[in-house]
């Protein structure tokens, strides 16, 4: 039973062609991870899936109904950098969505109110370990930190999807790997379907439970930007993480220097 | 010892200053250019305390209410304009194509040069004064704020659509609260531009305030009046300032966390 549809999709910004035709159906529950050479569009899809921009054509749809025109609660973003609100302690930017909900005109809560939706959160605080760091500002927390504040935060309005934009691309190896099972364990708690972009090979084998590639099919030497990308690997992973990633797709997520001088001496 | 290191330039002024001072009223005792700390003590005490005869005020303290409160009214319009326009520009595309290269154009105006139109429209009252300060402040503080509302990450902005707020609140709790801090800043360095403006409508036409005060005693060469009411303007823009600054960090700790402020 497919849950996101996405059918004959392109985007064009001027004359460059970013994507297209890329047909796509992915069941629910699918942790999709989406890996590509630098500048495939692979972005640029997870930003159409946030309807954070339209796409020129083709259609998407979520549990068969076409995607609203602005981002909307049921779908939960973690971009690379500046997810969270620095204006705001790491509390605070937990309790901001239940302020949104409920004081339509300040946007604030006070008092007993304020206090009950502290309470709220406190749980989600100590499941990613931010407990002590409560009242610190993001500008106060490391990498690792503040990416675990803004998944808690994408997860506060129970998405159904959750967009993830090369959300580790900036941490340590180390804190990678804390940070791999945290959003595993949260994935399978909260039965999300998941689209995460990686540039990280190793990661987009060991989370996925699907693996999508990203490339240009059709190339024209002459110019470059008029052919756009579509998924060309399509890899169901549910049998078991693969620890070896293929070579092949590999060479077209670190595109080797000298296929890079071929093609510009042909 | 930084402390020391930054007293060396005042004392070494004040004592040139003693020096030349004192040169010239022993060949002069009458001389008016270069009075005496004691005598401008003893003339700015007097200033202070002593009401003044036709009156009946103490005139520096006047003269300071009234320029502080014209500074204060022509800044707070400011600070208005540059929050609705500058984030209206900032945030809504179509208003910032609409307005962004009049204010661009309006920004080059020469102040000073619309003094007389003022003093045309509203008279030579307080509303002509008020008015020349928000017009030489509230260009560059809505362009600031625009630029402010600007350097928002795009990311902030779509997060937040995903947490379900509303446009409004959007507004008061995301873009408002980084724009504060940004705002003070820009009020900070408007403060001399506002104060010029200030002393030239004043010295223009006025009965009261310090930039009046200053022009009126020119006519004797009141330097014992003048020298301490720079000074003491001078302190004013520097206590201003600095209550800003420390208004800022206090209220707005979490955009003072990285790098340095001056």
């Amino acid at each position: 039973m497919s849950f996101v549809e996405v059918s004959r999709l392109t985007k064009r910004y001027g004359d460059t062609q970013v994507l297209e035709r890329v047909n796509l159906s992915v069941a629910k529950g699918t942790f999709c991870t989406i890996v590509g050479a630098s500048g495939c569009g692979k972005s640029t899809f997870l930003r159409i899936l946030l309807s954070q921009e339209v796409q020129s054509s083709g259609t998407v749809s979520v549990d068969g109904t076409a995607l609203p025109p602005e981002p909307t609660p049921d779908r939960g973003i973690v971009f690379q950098r500046y997810s969270v609100f620095p204006q705001l302690t790491v509390e605070d930017n937990l309790v901001l969505a239940e302020e949104f909900a409920t004081a339509r005109w300040t946007g604030r809560l006070f008092g007993s109110a304020r206090s009950s939706a502290k309470q709220a959160v406190a749980e989600t605080l100590s499941n990613i370990g931010l407990m002590a760091a409560k009242d610190r500002y993001p500008a106060q927390l490391s990498g690792g930190m503040q990416q675990r504040l803004a998944i808690a935060q994408a997860l506060l309005m129970r998405p159904k999807i959750l967009l993830l934009d090369e959300p580790f691309g900036a941490l340590d190896p180390g804190i990678r790997v804390d940070m791999h099972d945290l959003l595993l364990r949260l994935w399978r708690e909260m039965e999300m379907t998941v689209f995460m972009v990686t540039h990280d090979i190793h990661e987009a084998f060991k989370l996925g439970t699907r693996l999508l590639v990203f490339d240009k099919v059709r190339h024209d030497p002459d110019s470059p930007e008029a052919f756009g990308a579509t998924v060309t690997y399509d890899l169901d992973l549910k049998s078991g993480p693969v620890t070896e990633p293929p070579t092949e797709i590999a060479d077209i997520i670190y595109p080797r220097p000298e296929e890079t001088t071929d093609a510009r001496s042909s | 010892m930084a402390l020391f290191l930054g007293a060396i330039p005042f004392l070494g002024l004040a004592g040139v200053y003693a020096a030349a001072s004192s040169a010239r009223l022993s060949a002069n005792p009458a001389d008016k250019l270069l009075p005496s700390f004691e005598q401008m003590g003893t003339t700015f005490w007097r200033m202070a305390t002593v009401p003044e005869v036709r009156t009946g005020d103490l005139t520096l303290w006047v003269d300071t209410f009234d320029s502080l409160q014209r500074l204060g009214l022509g800044l707070g319009v400011s600070v208005l304009l540059a929050l609705t326009f500058g984030i209206a520009i900032g945030f809504v595309p179509h208003v910032r194509s609409a307005l962004a290269p009049f204010l661009a154009a309006i920004s080059l105006i020469p102040p000073i040069t619309v003094l007389p139109i003022l003093f045309i429209t509203f008279g030579l009252g307080e509303t002509a004064k008020v008015a020349l300060i928000a017009v030489g402040t509230a260009p560059v503080m809505i362009r600031s704020v625009a630029q402010a509302v600007l350097d928002i990450p795009r990311e902030q902005i779509v997060k937040v659509q995903t947490l379900g707020a509303s446009v409004w609140q959007m507004v008061t709790r995301v873009v408002l609260p980084q724009v504060w801090p940004r705002l003070i800043t820009a009020l900070r360095l408007g403060l001399i531009p506002a104060f010029i403006f200030l002393i030239s409508a004043e010295a223009i036409a006025s009965t009261t305030g310090l930039g009046y005060r200053i022009f009126l005693v020119r006519r004797y060469l009141a330097m014992d009046v003048i020298l301490p009411y720079v000074a003491w303007i001078t302190l004013l823009a520097f206590l201003i300032d600095r209550a800003l600054l420390l208004f800022s960090r206090r209220i707005f700790r979490w955009a003072f966390l990285e790098g340095e402020a001056l």
